[in-house]
């Protein structure tokens, strides 16, 4: 049940961003541009802390960043 | 199960095709007077859009953590000094509420046409500004004639073609 | 936080779900705007090692992108682990020894942009001396609603081979299917969010062939026999990311994901990590996480007899545990902006302290203890990464 809720909620939430005017304008992304504001700033080094966990964890999937298979057992 | 995704797929990248297969102008045609503004220069003194009625005028807004508009930068100097002397003047309009950056920025890229901040963004949101960079091209009875949103190498041909036509108008 | 939901509904909700996702992506397509951009041209070099639970685990990894022109990048990945284990599964099942073994894995993908979309490729082939992977991938992002909004969706399949070392009649294979879709969000001008959704479905022979589980011969003593996996899987997951800029310049970001699968297991974790730039060169980072998860349905420690169920596993990563992680990076950036054909250049550091505890898995090494009052396993571990970058 928890799974469809929060897909409807990010179903509705996509959809109400249809008809909103951006709020924040291209030339105020100063903070957002910064590399540090990155969620993947570093590809590789991000897949190999993944699968380090994925290799000792049950759960696996939506680590963020590159998405793919990794080929991992 | 695997019908379904084959299907999926395909019904995803036809789509994709189909949305993409609409390329954008680089370039788009404005009408109507460029609203005017006042800006503090780089050398400290007041720039008045209206005072350069009579040249063509190409405003530029960039910012110094806008990959593409450090790309630009040169090839904008390039541009002002190759059609400063026929009536034209470029603007470069640095967006940045903190303009430390900027001026950091331009001690290692030299350019010589004038660089205004509007660090209210006042000027920005007067032209509606979507994109970084965005650069109109104002002729030289004050009028909004040509829009660029970003840019990409190639776009300064463009450029180029437009500021040399309406020079001759 | 523990959900409960019969296996039956996560399976429904699986196969309804890429529909509603492809249905929310055509819908979000429709609404495009300006271009989006190719990923940056880098290289990187880094030096991988893993330490904890008698497993030691080092090895080097590549990945070099490069756009071949406006439209089009390339990228290819190198990544070997260089295993040395006596961790507690191999000492319970073969006694006191090591095993060596090495895996070596490699990638290409290819990047098309198309205006404001961005399609990808991939090709991962993955080998071990007794398991042999190929994953292919496709994926789609897209920017929207005037750039604050990213949309993107991914499919992966994979197919497995599963050998077992020292008996090469033993051959069996598995696959698996998964669909990703994440949407990235700018919320303010100092906060941007992502919700990512990951549904995966496997099939096929899923054990480890070594592993074993044990059962009680007698009130205080066990013998092993070998794990029975089902061999369909099928989970999901969901994760929120935030990241926040701080007025001084620098980043706090958190993230929560929420996993649940047909098995029975149920995970969850968090992390919280504050990002400092420092001296104009330096990046600092910190940063803390904690996983839980429930055990697997047909897991137990010890069972009471041979054969005691249909599906038995002794697997620690099936049984119900936590950890904990505390770690932190710093990163230095040279030869910036100076020309030439090198935009930036950067050489890094990441350690990684992890603590896992287990509530249903015993030490079996310890045979002083009866079967079944043995102490709780725990370790700690070490990650480590050294690498350099290279922006052209």
């Amino acid at each position: 049940m928890p799974y469809k809720i929060i897909i409807s909620l990010f179903i509705l939430l996509s959809l109400s961003a249809c008809n909103v005017e951006p709020w924040v304008k291209p030339y105020e992304r100063a903070n957002l541009a910064d590399p540090i504001m990155s969620f993947s700033p570093d590809p590789l080094s991000q897949g190999y802390i993944h699968h380090v966990y994925q290799a000792r964890e049950g759960a696996r999937g939506a680590e963020g960043g590159s998405g793919g298979g990794c080929g991992c057992n | 199960m695997k019908n379904n995704i084959i299907k999926t797929l395909g019904i995803s990248i036809l789509t994709i095709l189909f949305a993409t297969s609409v390329t954008y102008a680089a370039s788009e045609k404005l009408s109507g007077k460029a609203a005017n503004f006042t800006l503090k220069s780089r050398s400290g003194k007041n720039i008045k859009l209206s005072e350069l009625r009579g040249d063509v005028v190409m405003i530029n807004f960039w910012a110094s953590w806008c990959g593409p508009c450090r790309q630009e930068m040169p090839l904008l100097e390039k541009i002002h000094k190759k059609y400063k002397r026929l009536g034209f003047t470029l603007l470069g309009v640095n967006v940045e509420e903190n303009t430390s950056a900027a001026k950091n920025y331009l001690k290692d890229v030299r350019v010589t046409f004038p660089i205004l901040f509007d660090p209210t963004n006042k000027t920005s949101k007067l032209y509606d500004v979507s994109a970084m960079p965005t650069t109109v091209l104002i002729d030289r009875n004050g009028n909004k004639r040509y829009l660029h949103k970003g840019y990409k190498p190639g776009y300064e041909n463009d450029y180029k073609r437009e500021i040399k036509k309406l020079l001759r108008e | 936080m523990v959900l409960k939901v019969a296996p039956g509904a996560v399976v429904a909700v699986t196969r309804t779900m890429p529909y509603y996702l492809l249905a929310l992506f055509l819908v979000l397509l429709s609404f495009n705007s300006k271009a989006a951009v190719l990923p940056a041209e880098r290289a990187d070099a880094l030096y991988h090692s893993y330490s904890g639970g008698g497993i030691d685990i080092t090895g080097p990894a590549v990945l070099v992108r490069k756009s071949v022109s406006d439209s089009v990048s390339l990228s290819a990945k190198h990544y070997v682990d260089t295993i040395s284990s006596a961790s507690i599964d191999v000492e319970v099942i073969l006694g006191a020894s090591t095993y060596e073994e090495e895996r070596v894995e490699n990638s290409f993908s290819i990047d098309l942009l198309n205006q404001k979309t961005l399609m990808s490729l991939g090709y991962t082939n993955s080998e071990e001396n007794d398991f042999s992977a190929d994953t292919v991938s496709f994926g789609i992002s897209q920017d929207m609603f005037g750039d604050l909004t990213t949309v993107a969706l991914s499919y992966a399949h994979g197919s497995n081979v599963v050998g077992e070392t020292g008996d090469s009649s033993f051959s069996e294979t598995s696959k698996f299917d998964s669909f990703n879709l994440s949407m990235t969000q700018v919320i303010t001008k100092n906060l941007i969010m992502s919700g990512s959704f990951a549904t995966v479905t496997d099939s096929g022979f899923l054990n480890n062939p070594y592993r074993k589980v044990r059962y009680l011969t007698s009130p205080t003593t066990f013998s092993l026999q070998d794990e029975e996996y089902p061999n369909t899987r099928t989970s999901n997951a969901v994760a929120f990311r935030a990241r926040y800029f701080l007025p001084y310049r620098a980043a706090l970001h958190a993230e929560y994901r929420l996993f649940k699968d047909s098995w029975g297991i149920n995970g969850t974790n968090i992390e919280v990590g504050y990002t400092h730039p420092f001296l104009d060169d330096w990046i600092a980072e910190v940063h803390f996480r904690s996983y839980v998860q429930t055990q697997a349905d047909f897991y137990s420690d010890l069972f009471p007899f041979v054969n005691a169920q249909n599906f038995m596993a002794r697997d620690k990563e099936l049984s119900t545990f936590n950890n904990s992680t505390i770690g932190f990076g710093i990163s230095y950036e040279f030869a910036k902006g100076e020309g030439g054909t090198i935009d930036k250049a950067s050489i890094n550091f990441k350690y990684d302290y992890i603590q896992f505890n287990y509530e249903n898995f015993r030490d079996a090494r310890q045979t002083s203890f009866d079967a079944g009052t043995e102490p709780l396993y725990q370790f700690d571990a070490t990650v480590m990464q050294l690498f350099l970058s290279v922006w052209f």
